[in-house]
């Protein structure tokens, strides 16, 4: 019943591991051909998978563990899951009901323990409650703001027979408490509009919200801002919602984004947030954000609204809607730019001349940047998806990789799993069995979740991956250079395996390099071998991740890279305009 | 931005089903909101309903955000902020022991006449008072047992209604 409840919703893939209180619905896989089950070799990686496939296609995402520690195992991937908007459906199993409380073999507390890192989840009592559970799970973990929904089965509701009726639950009423707001506040979209139309220093700052609402909403968008001639900014998560090569497209926002990025955040008289939520890597220290703008805020939920930074304008609506509503009020423009936006030009342009990503490659030593910038080049006319771990490599990955489109970008950004990235990129390969799909990586991330490699190899899923291997925790390693005194506790990585040897272990194809002059041949090696590859590219050791808003430092208070004389920076306009 | 601290007492219409307590109690705990006074009850058997008073105070942008994060649970079909919607009734009910003999005994009996409040249990030396109020009233009676004997106190917490015609 729970398959056919499945297929008839859609769905052709799910990431699972099987084991004692699902094996009826394991039997029942085995028994159809409509939905291809893949099997992980851990339950995490079955969920990231499952996220790796939903934010690559837009649809949801659906995984299948065991009771107990299946459950307990998918817990991270669920977190990640709602920290990132992902929608997920995530079938558990669960003792029969009579011995729920008995503390039975491989017994958990499965609703308990997600019940803070789900947007909902139920513990199914009845065989009859079972197909409205299952299609009110994917109706609300892909309504309003998405996220990841738990369903816990225990094994005697799953045995127990039931009557499926094909077509008999539909969501076309709703919900009976659950309806997320759509459509805009028409009042609120003529305020907004107003401040954009007289904006002098406006910028737009889009996040995962215009990828959640989907591709029309990052055309959309690229209309709407390309029309106003403002410019634009994009969060992690919102990176490729807007042409990275547009000139009016500024880079990445936050942390790790571009100097001329959060200058022009600082600095704007009118700040435009579309689907983003004033995360504390993009404000910064909260009570120097932005103090001189006016700020409007679109968000399907509410709750996103006012929480870190006080807006003037809200806008409750799927940010798509809104942006058309917006579009269809924009003015017809007579003529080039008005006097004042160009002036604003003017000043994002001396911010971006200082050219923050600057670095140099030079001597032996290969620099993850120039790592990234070749991969990039040897990528950019290709069908590619790209993945990332997380840490420093995430942070280059997000600079120097450009997105045209969105929905190829797949990481980590709020809850920030390492491991993440290695089975997000095999769900992907699933979801687009023809296109190139990369995981940019670190050498301790991917450590974490290595066992994939196994599914990759079973399920002919050809991920490629890359290495940035510094041999460090880089993003540690960082931290504790720049606030820690130089002590390096724990974060170098001891006794790490020969990536190679461990490829070829498990029947994958590798190669390790050290020099620069080396780096084209070992991606197009990379590309051109067939299945699954590991890329293992020793970096220089000492890098570090530059522009940096310091941890507690105000958005203007951007270091810039050794390259770049820092002292002086801070005499210079960067203090000076603010 | 002002940071003074506001109290408000929050009306939230829910399905009666399990876990939903929880996942309002959660809320709070994981996002480090108050809780002052809590109730729950089933209010409309036929639509399955159950209402959550809650009383919390916090600055005004976390009021706003404790209700759009409780709006946001599934199973929550409207939460109302009496507080702002306007005059409302807030009651809550107390039983409260007293043991003593001799003066003290007929001054605590005394003063719950002035504060209706009523004997449900009588000893020959012990009374259990109930009464209903305003927290405040409720307070200021606990206070006057205090030096007549007063051994423990049980209170529902808040419930609450707006006045008028008009419901949430």
């Amino acid at each position: 019943m729970i398959v056919r409840c499945l297929a008839e919703l859609g769905v052709e893939v799910m990431f699972g591991y099987p084991g004692g209180a699902v094996l009826p619905i394991y039997d029942a896989i085995f028994k159809q051909n409509k939905i291809r089950h893949i099997l992980t070799r851990h339950e995490q990686g079955a969920v990231h998978a499952a996220e790796g496939y939903a934010r690559s296609t837009g649809r949801v995402g659906v995984v299948l563990v065991t009771s107990g520690p299946g459950a307990t195992n998918s817990v991270t991937g669920l977190a990640d899951a709602l920290m990132d908007s992902i929608p997920l459906v995530c079938l558990t199993g669960q003792v029969p009901t009579h011995m729920i409380g008995n503390d039975a073999f491989q017994e958990a507390d499965t609703v308990g323990i997600t019940r803070p890192c789900t947007k909902h989840n139920y513990l199914v009592k009845s065989v009859e409650d079972l197909p409205r559970i299952i299609h009110e799970a994917f109706y609300i973990a892909g309504a309003g703001r998405p996220g990841p929904v738990v369903i816990d089965l225990p094994k005697d509701v799953v045995m127990a027979e039931g009557d499926y009726q094909e077509g008999a639950y539909t969501n076309d009423s709703g919900h009976r408490s659950y309806r997320p707001r759509t459509e805009p506040d028409n009042g609120a979209v003529d305020a907004a509009m107003e401040l954009i139309v007289n904006a002098e220093r406006p910028i737009f700052y889009s996040g995962g919200g215009v990828i959640n609402s989907g591709p029309a909403a990052s055309t959309a968008l690229t209309n709407f801002v390309r029309e106003t001639g403002y410019p634009i900014t994009n969060t992690l998560m919102g990176l490729g919602a807007y042409p990275a090569s547009d000139p009016q497209f500024l880079g990445m926002v936050g942390m790790h984004g571009t100097y001329e990025a959060n200058m022009a955040m600082a600095e704007c008289d009118v700040m435009i947030a579309l689907g983003a939520r004033f995360d504390d890597r993009v404000t910064g220290r909260l009570s120097d954000f932005s103090k001189g703008s006016k700020k409007i805020q679109v968000d399907i939920d509410p709750s996103s609204v006012n929480k870190n930074v006080p807006v003037d304008i809200s806008i409750i609506g799927d940010v798509g809607t809104v942006i058309d509503a917006m579009a269809a009020k924009l003015p017809n423009k007579s003529g080039g730019k008005s006097d004042a936006l160009q002036a604003w030009w003017q000043q994002v342009e001396s911010w971006r001349k200082r050219d923050c990503l600057r670095f140099k490659q030079q001597g032996d030593i290969i620099k993850p940047q120039y790592a990234l910038q070749r991969l990039y080049e040897l990528t950019r006319e290709r069908d590619v998806y790209f993945t990332t771990e997380v840490g420093q490599h995430q942070m280059w990955a997000a600079q120097f990789l450009k997105f045209e489109e969105p929905n190829r970008w797949m990481t980590s950004g709020g809850l920030g799993t390492m491991g993440y990235g290695f089975p997000a990129a095999m769900g992907v390969q699933v979801a687009h069995p023809e296109s190139l799909v990369i995981n940019v990586a670190g050498e301790a991330s991917l450590m974490m979740n290595i066992q994939e490699l196994s599914s990759m190899m079973q399920h002919r899923l050809p991920v490629k991956t890359i290495i940035l291997n510094n041999e460090y925790m880089g993003m540690v390693r960082q931290w504790q250079e720049l606030f820690h005194g130089g002590r390096y506790s724990e974060s170098y990585m001891d006794s790490l395996p020969d990536f190679v040897k461990l490829a070829e272990s498990f029947g994958a194809n590798g190669i390790r390099i050290s020099k620069p002059e080396e780096v084209d041949d070992a991606i197009r090696t990379m590309i051109e071998t067939p299945g699954p590859f590991i890329a293992d590219i020793l970096i220089d050791k000492t890098e570090n991740v530059y522009p940096m808003i310091p941890g507690g430092a105000a958005h203007y208070e951007m270091k810039l890279g050794p390259d770049h004389g820092e002292l002086e920076e801070k005499a210079e306009d960067g203090m000076v305009l603010v | 931005m002002t940071e003074t601290i506001e109290r408000h007492t929050i009306s939230v219409l829910v399905d009666n089903e399990p876990g939903v307590l929880a996942r309002v109690i959660g809320l709070f705990s994981g996002r480090g909101y108050n809780i002052e006074s809590l109730t729950v009850a089933e209010v409309e058997s036929g639509a399955a309903l159950s209402r959550i008073n809650l009383v919390t105070s916090g600055p005004r942008m976390i009021i706003e955000q404790i209700k759009a994060q409780l709006d946001r649970l599934v199973p929550v079909h409207q939460v109302s902020d009496l507080t702002e919607e306007g005059p409302h009734i807030e009651r809550e009910l107390a039983l409260i022991k007293v043991v003593g003999s001799g003066e003290a005994r007929v001054e605590s009996l005394r003063i719950a006449d002035i504060f209706r409040a009523h004997v449900v249990d009588s000893e020959s030396d012990s009374f259990v008072f109930e009464m209903t109020g305003k927290p405040g009233k409720v307070n200021a009676f606990i206070r006057l047992m205090e030096p007549l004997g007063l051994t423990e106190v049980s209170r529902t917490g808040v419930v609450a209604l707006l006045r008028g015609k008009k419901s949430i």
